[in-house]
């Protein structure tokens, strides 16, 4: 155990501490926090309760929940999509190699799935859950992890009652103990070992990134193109001149925070959770290169549907709403004037 | 973030330019009979006008040096948004990290936050919660420390056995940086410490908030309140305008866009604290709590990155060596694969949980070489080997990978990432 830890056990701290503000000089900087703004601060779950609010919510309202604002990287069962967190399964599997940890697997205290999802998710629109629905995915998350039956409904009055199985699955920091032999004086210096032969190599994994500005024949060889005589000129395609208002674009970038967890514009754009959006507006409907769109959202486009503005507008307010099944799962722009800025924003940037 | 230890090898072939000379390249600056034409004949610079002043208003460095820079390993994380990136340690010198090439973690993003728009509240079991602007912050006396910031995941993709080709990605989640800032005693001392409070949670301004709970011993004791870093402002990425500094302990709680701090009875218990940072053992029971960065040394040149190109005879072999618990009393290094040890010189005196940078002149004829590099800190502790670890901790502690780092350094002079017996 580390010393600190036996010091904040202990009654050794209160003594030094109790000293220490009697004696401290104070400075007089800084003012009071009010009431309402530590209470707009301070969020923070703990085990035993401290600090959740008054509120409920049940598995089957927390599956559409998390279906609206969770499954897109997490996966509609909690399982994980791609190289997302997988939050439901691994039971049993800690002693393996490659333990999955879950919420149900591996954490201890059910506090911290709430101080989560309230707090930081869903990834890209963080503290836009009210405390019912934060209520209700957890219910749902424990749902997924086979803990609580779908009749379940999780509340502010049951929630210490629910105890995660991996809560005794912890230990505190031993190295002190269990790595007492690292602790030596007097390490061997020669003669340590008779051989040494090599038993792993990283080239034979070969999961390094390359290097990039490395490629010595990329320098010459533009040079060169540039020295080679001008072809002439193929004619430029009729470019329509797009006026973008940049005060509302430069809004709209703003607004486009919201959307950068799973999409990509600009140059070198790519396709991520969401499709990359260089040149949407005006585009037909589902047009992103190898993008897998869901089904509805494809269909669209194969009756050629584009993107104007008026659609744009209509599907960015309640996505879920507008296409039934699509697989964006953020839940809608409430503003009009941020949806216009963000469609600003977009028509800034064409393919 | 979830980060997947485990690369697929599908991966194309490494750093193919780094390593093309090898170490059969002539020494350069060799004189031919008619003499070396750039000490012979006038040069351009030595003839013509540089760049007048104020051609960067901010400097960068050269653009021969556009190679130094932080990389990411794509396959770790879902995306860039939570993810981390590695300082190019291979081709730094001395001990301080520039802030432009040190490493990035973000759990949600580096967020754009301006002074004006910064508050730091304290509240919780204290005598009088106070909200702090920067301009306050900036009126109490300060210090200046120099410490090192290691990720408790650095060499963490390594447990299972030698994956990453270049001491950037195997050891890179580490900067080392001069601090200005505030004792985090000085502000609990304003606010007023109650005998019940026990811990402090610290979070940050941004979406992850990334929530941790610090011993209040630690938070009286050396924790620093930061705005400034090697002289000038933090940068975005590393928390501007204020980040707490947690000497010696894992990156991870030295929390960026510093915003709260609470004083509790309690542990949280977050997210950071619990499901994440927490090193599970074979038997599938984890550690919580091991905040401390033992200690761990690596040989940066050469390396796979950093390969020799020049010829026989004089060779620096260096690296760098810290520790959490303290000072970096010595570093032995090995170039048999830990046969046998000699003791590397240290550029400065080992200072209390700050990088030292370590030299070995070595005469080197072409041989094949298992470099190691064995740190020793002022606990008495010495680093210990994969193998050591591995008997303690298993495969599947993912953080606090504190092991010896071998490269197998061939006959041309390209290196690898090797385990040896």
């Amino acid at each position: 155990m580390s010393k600190f830890l036996n010091l904040v056990a202990g009654t050794a701290l209160a003594s030094t501490l109790i000293a220490a503000p009697a004696m401290a000089e104070k400075y007089g900087l800084g003012r009071p926090a009010l009431a309402d703004e530590i209470a707009a601060w301070d969020k923070d779950v703990a085990p035993d309760g401290t600090g959740l609010p008054a509120g409920s919510g049940d598995v089957l309202t927390g599956e559409e929940v998390f279906a609206d604002n969770c499954a897109i990287c997490h996966g509609d069962f909690a399982e994980g999509v791609d190289n997302w967190p997988k939050l439901a399964g691994g039971a049993g599997t800690l002693d393996h190699d490659d333990p999955l940890k879950t919420v149900g697997s591996y954490w201890p205290y059910l506090s911290t799935t709430w101080d989560y999802v309230n707090r930081s998710m869903p990834f890209g629109d963080a503290q836009s859950l009210s405390p019912d629905e934060v209520y209700a995915i957890v219910a749902y998350i424990l749902y997924s992890n086979d803990l609580v039956d779908e009749e379940f409904v999780l509340s502010n009055e049951n929630f210490t009652d629910v105890a995660l199985p991996n809560v005794d699955g912890f230990i505190l920091d031993d190295r002190e103990v269990s790595e007492k032999h690292f602790w030596n004086p007097e390490p061997c210096m020669t003669d340590c070992k008779d051989s040494v032969e090599i038993t792993m190599r990283a080239l034979v994994l070969d999961v390094t990134p390359e290097k990039s500005g490395e490629d010595s024949a990329a320098a010459p060889a533009a040079a060169e193109e540039a020295a080679a005589p001008v072809q002439e000129a193929a004619p430029e395609p009729e470019v329509v001149a797009v006026v973008i208002d940049e005060e509302l674009a430069k809004k709209g970038e703003k607004v486009f925070k919201k959307c950068k967890a799973c999409h990509q514009v600009g140059e070198g754009a790519k396709n991520k959770t969401g499709p990359a959006l260089n040149g949407i507006v005006g585009k037909t409907v589902a047009m992103a290169d190898g993008f897998k769109y869901s089904k509805p959202m494809a269909a669209l486009g194969a009756e050629g549907k584009v993107w104007s503005e008026e659609e744009l507008a209509a599907f960015l307010t309640k996505p879920k709403k507008y296409l039934k099944g699509t697989k964006m799962s953020f839940s809608g722009l409430k503003k009009e004037k941020d949806i216009a800025a963000v469609t600003e924003y977009l028509k800034s940037f064409q393919d | 973030m979830t980060m997947s230890f485990k690369g697929t090898p599908s991966r194309r072939a490494f750093l193919k330019g780094a390593v093309a000379a090898g170490g059969t390249v002539a020494s350069a600056g060799a004189a031919s009979a008619a003499g070396d034409p750039l000490i012979t004949e006038v040069q351009e610079w030595a003839s013509a006008t540089g760049e007048g002043v104020d051609a960067t208003p901010y400097g960068l460095p050269i653009s021969y040096e556009s190679d130094v820079v932080r990389r990411n390993v794509e396959w770790l994380t879902a995306d860039t948004i939570s993810s981390i990136n590695f300082t190019p340690i291979h081709a730094l010198d001395g001990t301080i990290t520039p802030q432009g090439c040190a490493f990035e973690r973000h759990h949600s993003g580096a967020i754009d936050l301006k002074k004006e728009d910064y508050r730091l509240m304290i509240n919780g079991l204290v005598d009088q919660p106070l909200v702090f602007t920067y301009e306050d912050l900036e009126r109490f006396p300060r210090e200046n420390r120099v410490y090192f910031c290691e990720c408790a995941a650095n060499t963490g993709m390594e447990w299972a056995g030698a994956q990453l080709n270049g001491a950037q990605f195997t050891h890179g989640m580490i900067h080392n940086m001069e601090y200005s800032g505030i004792p985090l005693r000085t502000l609990l001392e304003e606010a007023g410490v109650q005998t019940e409070g026990k811990w402090v949670y610290v979070e940050g301004a941004d979406a992850s908030s990334n929530g941790r709970s610090i011993p209040l011993e630690k938070a009286m004791d050396d924790v620093l309140v930061a705005f400034k870093a090697n002289g000038e402002a933090l940068r975005k990425e590393h928390g501007y305008p204020v980040r707490l500094v947690v000497p010696g302990w894992e990156g991870n709680m030295w929390i960026k866009w510093l915003r709260r701090i609470e004083v509790t009875t309690q542990a949280i218990e977050s997210r950071e604290e619990t499901s994440k940072y927490t090193d599970t053992l074979a038997n599938g029971i984890a550690r919580k709590w091991t905040w401390e960065m033992d200690a761990k040394s690596v040989v940066t040149s050469p390396s796979p990155q950093a390969p020799i190109k020049h010829g026989h005879g004089p060779l620096v072999i260096t690296g760098l060596a810290w520790s959490g618990r303290g000072a970096i009393t010595g570093v032995d290094v090995s170039v048999d694969g830990g046969k046998t040890w000699q003791e590397a010189r240290l550029g400065a005196p080992g200072q209390d949980k700050a990088l030292s940078r370590f030299y070995l002149d070595y005469n080197w004829q072409g041989e094949e070489m298992f470099l190691q590099s064995r740190a020793k800190d002022s606990t008495g502790y010495v680093q210990p080997t994969k193998t050591q670890l591995r008997d303690v901790r298993g495969l599947n502690s993912i953080y606090h990978n504190n092991c010896i780092q071998t490269w197998w350094v061939k006959s041309n002079g390209e290196a690898e990432n090797v385990e040896v017996s």
